[in-house]
């Protein structure tokens, strides 16, 4: 589904990703895991297209992501992040059915989308009249979801989907998003830094630092046989409840 | 968009065609009149109006109160006009470029080669002259300047200009060999009032000023010619002379028919009895020339109360002034906003895009507008041409800064939702840079309201026109009459703006920075 073959990145004059190899099979959900400017929403951006890679290439569905090809690529791809990324001047309806009305679907058809998107991603309908800032934090970003499914993609891309939300919100908003990874069956790249959401949502996580891929595996691996050392002081760091267990 | 061009394309084609139309309808020749912005030239302007429409083969119009020597010159030179009055000092000075005092045929010769032609002098002279009181030129038999030499103890009371000028007082002094006991610098506008009240003998004046007959001074005849002679002569363009010959040749006979008394007498029936400049002229034909102007008002109506004033500016400059206002702003609108998306999409090409419209600031409105005149000529379209070039730079500014400060976090998810760039622009961009959008758009119109008024100075009409006739008569009921519309037209705007506000601006923005200080809803 996703190949990365050799792919580095540099942003003013700063190596953020190293020649990276990486694959990701369809149906199959992995989490971009590591500390804050290790590399993985560069990763991620790089998918998408936002960047350009300096060397290496990428592959989506089995199509080189180049600046021609990226536009039909993206509407294959659904992209979440942090908050949402909601545009404030459209209501939460209009933000979700942007591409679509733009690709000229028809009202009815687009309504029927919205509603079915609002019962998957548990979302009280009457609230896509509103507009972001009248929505918490845990509609917005399922509002951003929602958008992100809209177009029915084959890959969903979520970067930091959780970071902004209080700890409550975030631990029901993580249930409802395995429930709809379980439902859909789509394949999910997720980028985060918190271990606890990655095993819970992932099969499978990357753990990166400074531009690195250090270790890729299920969590219990990287607990139990770490590549090296920052590999088992950044899930020590974390505290997670069954880590001591593993280890002990 | 394409509804705000049409608008535009509408009202530049109304500026321009309107005129046109008409004049294509007459089967007369057109005769344009100009006159500068000064009681006197507005009098003669009127007086050969009157003539030259009395004697039928042209379809005459006044462009009334051009704005200084340079403006009405170039508006001859370039066919906008066909003739004005002037004088043969001005003439050899700012227009030949020749300090040698050179006589009327000398200036005929230089002119010749341009087209232009020099009337006959019309009988007054108006240049610097000194003057004093008629009982005083009485009992002491002063006539001329060199008579001051047998009064020394008479009390001078100069203008500062006159005073430090090498051509006024100090050559005037060294040339006649006076020396007065008492020599005082006062500002001119005083020294009527200082030689009515005695404090003051011999004041600096200029020799058709309205105040000499009212305050019944005396002008000492310049018996040794120091200041160069400032006859009165019409000067007109020949081609125009061939097409109404007989208009000319009414304009031609008014040569020798205006003495230096008369002139002060009928500027004073504007300056001091607030007559109106076409009644003056239109009594001064009856009386002078015995010949009765058709079509005129009745004689030396007066200028008209505040309150009618300004009902009358608003009814006969308003929709000129709106269509001046609004058209620029339209055309601003129409080139400044791509000009302000262009600048958003590049450092080095906003930098340039902003820094050429801000050149265009910079440079004052009258030599802008005077620059227009020899690409566009007098009136309307110069006028709009400039006023638009002064509002691309807050609209260009304001439209770029407000895209660049759209968080990059928003662009990049309209990005990776696959929209393409324009349908970004319109759904995304322009959207949430709305508010500082029409922000420009209104420092833009309101700057166009006030500018506005400046294009009177060029023959655009406008709320202006009122304005700088009263400045030149200094009648403040006259220019109320102009700046009150105006102040109205901007505070118009400005509700105008308030109401476009709710109307453009997205109410998910509005809500936001409504909300911006208020927590968020709790989660559901």
């Amino acid at each position: 589904m996703i190949a990365l073959e050799g792919v580095s990145k540099r942003l003013g004059g700063k190596l953020i990703l190293a020649p990276t190899t990486l694959t990701v099979a369809a149906k199959t959900t992995v989490a971009l895991l590591g500390p804050s400017g290790c590399g993985k929403s560069t990763l991620l951006r790089l998918i998408i297209g936002l960047l350009t890679p300096d060397t290496g290439s990428v592959t989506v569905t089995g199509e080189v992501v180049t600046a021609a090809s990226a536009p039909a690529i993206r509407r294959r791809v659904g992209y979440v992040i942090q908050d949402g990324g909601l545009f404030p001047h459209l209501t939460a309806g209009e933000n979700a059915s942007l591409m679509a009305r733009h690709l000229g679907w028809e009202r009815a058809r687009i309504q029927d989308r919205l509603d079915e998107l609002c019962e998957l991603v548990r979302l009280d309908p009457p609230l896509l009249g509103r507009y972001p800032v009248e929505l918490s934090g845990g509609q917005r970003q399922r509002v951003g979801l929602m958008r992100g499914l809209m177009l029915d993609p084959d890959l969903l891309l979520l970067d930091e989907p959780m970071g902004a939300l209080d700890p409550i919100v975030r631990a029901r908003l993580q249930e409802d998003l395995k429930g709809i990874f379980a439902a859909l069956k789509k394949t999910v790249v997720l980028v985060t830094h918190d271990i606890g959401e990655a095993a819970y949502l992932a099969e499978d996580v990357v753990l990166m630092r400074e531009g690195h891929i250090l270790q890729r595996g299920a969590l219990r691996d990287l607990a139990t046989r770490p590549a090296d050392q920052f590999v088992s002081d950044f899930l020590e760091a974390q505290r997670t409840p069954w880590q001591s267990e593993w280890s002990a | 968009m394409v509804r705000v061009g049409t608008v535009a394309a509408l009202a530049l084609a109304a500026l321009l065609v309107a005129p046109n139309q008409a004049r294509a309808d007459e089967a007369r020749p057109p005769l344009r009149i100009g006159s500068k912005r000064f009681t006197e030239s507005l009098i003669l302007g009127e007086i050969a109006v009157a003539v030259a429409r009395a004697a039928g083969d042209a379809e005459v119009t006044h462009q009334e109160g051009l704005g200084g020597t340079a403006v009405v010159y170039r508006a001859l030179e370039e066919g906008s006009i066909d003739v004005y009055p002037e004088y043969t000092g001005t003439i050899a000075e700012a227009i030949l470029h020749d300090t040698g005092r050179p006589d009327l045929a000398t200036i005929r010769k230089a002119l010749a080669p341009r087209g232009l032609l020099v009337g006959d002098p019309l009988g007054f002279d108006n240049t610097y002259a000194l003057a004093v009181p008629a009982a005083v030129a009485r009992s002491r038999h002063l006539a001329r300047i060199s008579d001051l030499n047998a009064a020394p103890d008479l009390r001078f009371g100069l203008s500062h200009e006159f005073l430090g000028r090498t051509d006024g007082w100090p050559g005037l002094a060294e040339s006649y060999g006076l020396h007065p006991s008492s020599v005082q610098g006062l500002d001119h506008g005083l020294a009527y009032e200082a030689i009515k009240g005695g404090s003051i003998d011999v004041t600096d004046v200029y020799s058709t000023d309205a105040k000499i007959g009212r305050y019944d001074l005396t002008v000492l005849a310049e018996d040794r010619r120091f200041f160069p002679s400032y006859e009165a002569v019409f000067l007109y363009r020949e081609d125009a002379a061939k097409r109404s010959p007989r208009a000319f040749a009414a304009v031609s006979a008014l040569a020798g028919r205006f003495d230096a008394a008369t002139m002060i007498e009928l500027n004073a029936k504007a300056e001091i009895d607030h007559c109106t400049f076409a009644g003056v002229a239109q009594e001064a034909v009856e009386s002078r020339l015995g010949a009765s102007v058709p079509g005129g008002q009745p004689s030396l109506g007066l200028r008209r109360g505040l309150l009618s004033g300004i009902l009358s500016t608003i009814r006969t400059e308003g929709p000129r002034h709106l269509a001046l206002t609004f058209g620029a702003l339209v055309l601003s609108i129409l080139v400044g906003l791509p000009l302000g998306i262009l600048a958003s999409r590049g450092r080095f090409l906003g930098r340039a895009i902003l820094g050429a419209v801000g050149i265009l600031q910079t440079i004052p409105s009258l030599a802008l507008l005077c620059f227009f005149i020899p690409l566009l000529g007098t009136g309307p379209l110069p006028a709009l041409c400039a006023l638009f070039l002064y509002g691309l730079l807050p609209i260009a500014r304001s439209t770029g800064a407000g895209i660049e400060a759209i968080p990059s976090s928003l662009l990049e998810s309209a990005e990776a939702l696959g929209l393409s760039p324009r349908a970004t622009l319109f759904s995304i961009k322009l959207p949430l840079a709305s508010r500082a959008i029409l922000a420009g758009i209104k420092t833009c119109a309101v700057i166009n309201v006030g500018t506005a008024t400046l294009a009177a100075f060029i023959g655009a009409g406008g709320f202006g026109a009122p304005i700088s006739m009263g400045l030149t008569l200094n009648d403040t009921t006259l220019i109320l009459q102009g700046a009150i519309p105006s102040a109205g037209v901007a505070l118009l705007a400005e509700g105008l703006f308030a109401l476009l506000d709710r109307a453009l601006i997205p109410k998910g923005l509005r809500l936001a920075e409504s909300q911006e200080n208020t927590p968020s809803p709790s989660e559901a």
